[in-house]
């Protein structure tokens, strides 16, 4: 039933409440009464006919990433690390 | 799909079954539970459970808001649509729903019964519109996701004078319903989680903050977590990682949607339509006090 999908903003609608998408090229009119600052390009999380959240080009490739050296979101502001690892080097 | 196909793709997710297979404990058991059906699907269409190593189990949560809603109120929409003069509008979801008596509203549909499947809020105001002589009763339901357009069409219908329009609300609300999960959990005879999946879309709209009480107050992590396979495999490694470090916080893996403030529009939107109930059931967990 939480089923939204990400569909890109190809339109805006002249009365400003309302957008058409486009979902893998198929069009639909959706409202924007829950957001704000949305434009064409933009992609938007659509749910019953609604923009729930833009989403965030920048946070998906970090995710992304992020996953790709097995790590987590926010794991940069936990301190710690492998920086300190011991060297393998012969003695100073 | 753009947002979808990425988090789906097979290199990632044997990276991911790497990191969680090589930073699991063999000395213990971890137990977590997807409040979502939309995680519990994902988990069994892409086989996450079998990317896990044995002592990574997934224990399935409450599910869905149609899963939730306990047999009578489904009897209560049939009896609506089944008035005299009365249009029901719908989400297909709910149509095949068995209620009792083995009844549906397709059934009541198919007899006779004046039932319109609508795919947005929006539909069924047009259906009032259109039907100025009818009545024209909204089956809302869902959980926080789903609210807001609910709250949207009602105060459409209330500028636009639609005085034809109801709405049989069956909203509920997720932080009340974890809550009782909680408590039940902590009981001597419940079943051990140790952490929780947080839910995606809902999160979109109420943000990560309302979360943290529980987290501290029960001490178990709670990672809100996208749809897509990949998301449940980094959350649940977010997950481990804190109970490998002892910590019990509210984390975010899907910061592509969720922020901690959520969809503020939204939330106001909400709180000026609807008011809260003392209580309410849910099927399979009872009656949740402030829950809907």
């Amino acid at each position: 039933m939480c089923l939204a999908l990400p569909a890109e903003v190809i339109a805006l609608k002249d009365d400003g409440e309302n957008a058409t998408v486009s979902l893998e090229g198929v069009r639909k009119t959706i409202s924007l009464a829950l957001v704000d600052d949305v434009t064409v390009g933009d992609y938007v999380l659509v749910h019953v006919g609604f923009a729930l959240a833009k989403l965030s080009a920048e946070e998906a490739a970090e995710t992304l990433a992020l996953m790709a050296e097995a790590g987590v979101p926010g794991a940069e502001n936990l301190g710690g690390g492998v920086e300190g690892a011991e060297g393998t080097g012969g003695a100073a | 799909m753009k947002y979808i196909d990425e988090f789906r793709r097979h290199d990632l997710a044997l990276n991911l079954a790497s990191a969680i297979a090589a930073e699991a404990a063999s000395s213990r058991e971890y137990r977590f539970m997807e409040f979502c059906g939309g995680h519990t699907h994902a988990i069994f269409r892409y086989g996450v459970q079998d990317l896990m190593p044995p002592n990574v189990r997934f224990v399935h949560g409450p599910g869905c808001p149609v899963c939730v809603l306990p047999v009578p109120r489904i009897d209560n929409a049939i009896e609506l649509a089944s008035l005299p003069g009365v249009i029901l509008a719908t989400y297909a979801d709910m149509m095949r729903v068995p209620a009792t008596k083995r009844t549906s509203l397709i059934k009541a549909k198919a007899a006779g019964a004046d039932v319109r499947m609508v795919y947005s809020t929006q539909d069924a105001l047009k259906i009032a519109r259109d039907n100025p002589e009818r009545e024209v009763a909204f089956f809302a339901i869902g959980f926080e996701t789903t609210t807001p357009a609910t709250a949207v069409a009602m105060l459409q219908a209330r500028t636009e004078g639609l005085a034809n329009f109801s709405v049989f609300s069956n909203h509920v609300l997720t932080p009340p319903a974890l809550q009782h999960l909680l408590e039940a959990e902590d009981g001597a005879d419940a079943a051990r989680v140790d952490g929780f999946i947080g839910p995606s879309h809902v999160s979109t709209v109420i943000g990560s903050a309302p979360y943290e009480p529980f987290a501290a107050e029960y001490r178990r992590p709670v990672v809100i977590a996208g749809f897509e396979p990949l998301d449940v495999m980094q959350a649940t490694l977010m997950l481990i990682r804190q109970i490998n470090e002892g910590r019990h916080e509210v984390e975010n893996q899907y910061i592509r949607a969720v922020t901690r403030e959520g969809n503020r529009k939204a939330q106001k939107l909400m709180a000026e339509v609807f008011e809260l109930r003392d209580t309410f059931e849910w099927r399979g967990l009872g009656w949740v006090p402030h829950s809907a």
